[in-house]
């Protein structure tokens, strides 16, 4: 007893000289409350692809890849190792031992093969599958021709292969996104329709729960293959939590994390609060908010008009106007991107230069368009700015407030003029510029339902972002990377769209919970990563 | 009685086709493409193409209508888009706690609307008669995530009688109980002053005072018997109104009822939930009204069926 005195006193006297974040060394037990306002659709990895359950999903399982936490930097998880083959066309994946599910049964790579399939299996209604069409017998199977993928092969009971049909550097990034994760055959096929609703992976925390419409409970991974983590004995989702009523249920102490976010007409009022310096962790995310513009119909099809547009818009007047959650946006890449060029720093402010523009193109005197934004606050909003900003040089947009789901039909079809992206795009799904292009600036995404809503199709940065992605060997990253940057910059010249701001993410978290401030803005587990956080007052 | 019960149950039964064509036709009418919302945002041109077919959204609509029709019937609601389970037990999942609001509601609005409705009657045209009628005014024209949001506020976060939210006790029940309650409780309240004044002015009414009975026993055995009649037959259309109300109150409680999924299910466009959940309101509301026409006669044999 008197040693532990000692001892502790000798810890506190430590402590008192120590940065605080060594007083909050991590515990293992506890437990920690997080709200959202919509129930989870799904818990099925091959699923699920909305910001709640994106994160939840990533506690239950695994891939073959990840990332360090808190940062984008890939990691092997449930591969223990891998090799590329010196064409870039063979990955092959060795697996970590002593990996289970929690059913208690051993990961094998028929499972890796099971899960991948599934993922692009049409019957599985995955809105990830695409992103593996890079695999040979893709077309097959997603044609509905084929029941496997030709590409994936089982080498022995620790290894497989996949074999490519063109090389893909982004291909370890896709084995870290949910719709690769591994899930097991036979829990799939018991569930059936209900499996989104009884997951079961290999990842930190094991479901325990799901009542509808109230919550979802988690419970550590006793068996989870990391040693140590997650510190947190229990997970609670609690969901039908307006995040008003989330803050002030967090200020009384029943909550943890308000898992929306801090609600825009809150935000002023709680940062400015002293009581919560430490209780908001901020980090960047990989967002961009942008405003596009059909190249395809007059009078966008006018490479000066799309500059004037990108001239007349006030970045730093719309930032303020959502009370500095974010930085202005100079080009398509956000700041965390590797490949965002920290050298262009875009089109400046420049109402006098933009009508100079218009004059140029033949509209001195402006014209009416039209610009598409998501009826949600502070949307409405940032249009209405933008508006106020195009008026000023002339061009009358009519405002069109919609759901989100028109929204992204007007720009699918190319109805729409001008969209404000806000709501809707673009969050990376994996730390790569490619995840930038094809979907929404290259010509796969310029079609009808595509989501390239400025319909902007230039086949020869296609050409050369497809050389750019081609390069796989190690030694190649930084050349890769150089030209994708080259790739973005003539992107900007073209000035399909307008960029506005890189958002940035704010957590608001109770004073009982522990971990760096990046884990609480994790830019790849959006918003938390849960594995690495800790209760400070665990037993 | 009998007879007029089948016709208007197969009325009813119209009315629920009718509901069920109008909806079909206005989630098709919305300009979005729930294929899209499916596919997600990298999907090609073919993988959406192959989601169609999977879902029959490439037929006519008529052809698309008999499908959903003829399933509807053996009670089959379909798949979730969105979260790929089936809806009739997605819906029978979250109806109890619907159905629990509702009762608390209706509990709620006859708590506060018949005693405050007396009282009015009583005191007419004084202070008190004003002070309730303008309270009726307002809490019938108040919007109800405000009178909700303010009740959250004060009761549960400052004065910490109730919790913020949730479900499972009684305790979390009453709070929006009261919300989705008290604008039919301003109603009830106006209803039951007029119709108590107008039963005040009975012969009947006269008799008794001049038996001497106290006039405690004369508005409450007497007046409140005849008064409280008209009252018991609207409960049944309450039923409606409430429907829609629960889409509100239920998101600004965290109720784990059908409003709360109809408002999840909007955002995503995911139309067979939004299909079997108008279709379920529309049966409670159809049967509600029923239960209305068929509980007047009984309760007020004035009232002739035909």
């Amino acid at each position: 007893m008197r040693a532990l005195l000692i001892s502790t006193a000798a810890a506190l006297a430590l402590f008192a000289a120590a940065p605080a974040a060594l007083a909050q060394s991590p515990k293992q037990g506890g437990a920690a409350v997080v709200t959202f306002n919509n129930d989870l659709t799904t818990l099925d990895p091959q699923v699920g692809y909305d910001w709640q359950n994106w994160s939840v999903i990533k506690s239950i399982f695994d891939g073959l890849m990840d990332y360090k936490p808190g940062t984008t930097e890939l990691e092997p998880d449930l591969a223990e190792s891998y090799t590329v083959s010196d064409d870039g066309l063979t990955y092959t994946f060795k697996l970590r031992d002593g990996v289970k599910f929690h059913n208690g049964r051993a990961m094998t790579p028929a499972d890796v093969k099971y899960s991948l399939e599934r993922a692009v299996n049409p019957a599985t209604q995955s809105p990830g599958g695409g992103y593996f069409s890079a695999i040979d017998g893709y077309d097959a199977l997603a044609g509905g021709k084929a029941t496997e993928l030709s590409g994936i092969r089982i080498i022995d009971d620790k290894t497989i292969s996949f074999t490519l049909t063109r090389p893909d550097a982004t291909f370890l990034h896709l084995m870290a996104i949910n719709f690769a994760y591994i899930v097991p055959k036979e829990e799939v096929e018991k569930a059936g329709a209900d499996w989104g609703k009884k997951p079961v992976g290999t990842g930190a925390f094991k479901f325990s729960e799901w009542v509808p419409g109230q919550r979802i409970v988690l419970e550590r991974n006793k068996d989870y293959y990391r040693q140590g983590v997650p510190y947190l004995d229990k997970l609670t989702f609690e969901f039908g939590q307006d995040p008003t009523v989330a803050i002030l249920r967090l200020k009384n102490g029943e909550v943890d994390i308000v898992g929306d976010g801090i609600p825009p007409a809150q935000f002023t009022e709680i940062m400015a609060d002293p009581a919560n310096k430490d209780l908001i962790a901020e980090g960047d995310q990989l967002h961009t908010g942008y405003v596009t513009m059909n190249v395809t119909q007059p009078p966008f099809d006018n490479l000066k008009i799309r500059q004037a547009v990108n001239m007349a818009i006030n970045k730093d007047r719309i930032v303020r106007l959502i009370n500095n959650r974010g930085v202005p946006a100079s080009q398509a890449l956000p700041p965390a991107m590797p490949g965002y060029n920290k050298d262009n720093k875009g089109y400046a402010y420049d109402p006098d230069g933009a009508k100079k523009l218009l004059a140029e193109a033949g509209q001195p005197e402006g014209f009416t368009t039209e610009l598409y934004a998501m009826n949600v606050d502070p949307n409405p909003r940032i249009a209405q700015a933008i508006q106020q900003d195009l008026a000023a040089i002339g061009i009358k947009a009519e405002i069109r407030s919609l759901a989100q789901a028109e929204v992204i039909a007007a720009g699918g079809t190319g109805k729409a003029p001008m969209i404000w992206s806000g709501g809707m795009a673009w969050i990376a799904d994996f730390p790569d510029p490619a995840n930038f292009y094809y979907g929404i600036l290259g010509c796969a995404g310029a079609v009808e339902g595509g989501w390239n809503w400025s319909k902007y199709c230039n086949k020869e940065l296609d050409g050369r972002a497809e050389n750019a992605d081609a390069m796989v060997k190690a030694d190649q990253a930084e050349t890769r990377i150089n030209e994708w940057k080259s790739v973005f910059d003539d992107v900007l010249k073209d000035a399909p769209w307008a960029p506005v701001f890189n958002e940035k993410r704010f957590t608001y978290h109770s004073a009982r919970l522990g971990g760096a401030p990046s884990l609480f803005t994790d830019p790849i587990h959006i918003p938390v990563n849960y594995d690495y956080i800790f209760a400070k007052d665990a037993q | 009685m009998l007879f007029y019960f089948a016709k208007r149950l197969s009325a009813s039964a119209l009315i629920l086709v009718g509901v069920t064509i109008v909806t079909f036709c206005l989630t098709f009418l919305i300009p979005a493409d729930p294929v899209a919302m499916i596919a997600g945002r990298n999907s090609t041109p073919e993988m959406r193409e192959q989601i169609r077919i999977q879902l029959g959204l490439d037929k006519p609509l008529i052809q698309q209508y008999a499908a959903y029709a003829q399933r509807l019937a053996q009670g089959d609601f379909g798949i979730s888009y969105a979260r790929k389970s089936e809806v009739g037990p997605l819906i029978a999942s979250r109806l109890p706690a619907t159905l629990l609001l509702m009762l608390g509601a209706i509990i709620a609005e006859l708590l506060i609307g018949i005693p405050a409705g007396l009282y009015a009657a009583a005191r007419r045209g004084q202070t008190g008669d004003k002070v309730a009628m303008t309270l009726s005014f307002l809490t019938v024209s108040t919007p109800q995530f405000v009178l909700g949001l303010s009740l959250l506020y004060f009761f549960a976060y400052l004065l910490g009688w109730f919790p913020l939210s949730g479900y499972g006790s009684l305790s979390h029940l009453i709070l929006p109980a009261v919300t989705l309650g008290l604008a039919g409780g301003g109603w009830y309240s106006r209803m039951m002053r007029s119709s108590m004044i107008e039963i005040l002015r009975q012969d009947y009414i006269r008799t008794a005072r001049a038996k001497g009975m106290s006039e405690k026993r004369v508005m409450l055995v007497h007046g409140l018997r005849n008064a409280i009649l008209p009252i018991i037959a609207m409960i049944g259309l309450d039923v409606g109104i409430f429907m829609s109300g629960v889409v509100v109150v239920e998101n600004v409680f965290g109720w784990p009822g059908i409003g709360q999924l109809m408002w999840q299910a909007i955002q995503s466009l995911d139309i067979p939930i939004i299909m079997g959940i108008t279709t379920v309101a529309a049966l409670f509301i159809v049967a509600g009204n029923l239960l209305a026409d068929l509980v007047a006669p009984l309760i007020d044999p004035r009232i002739r069926l035909r």
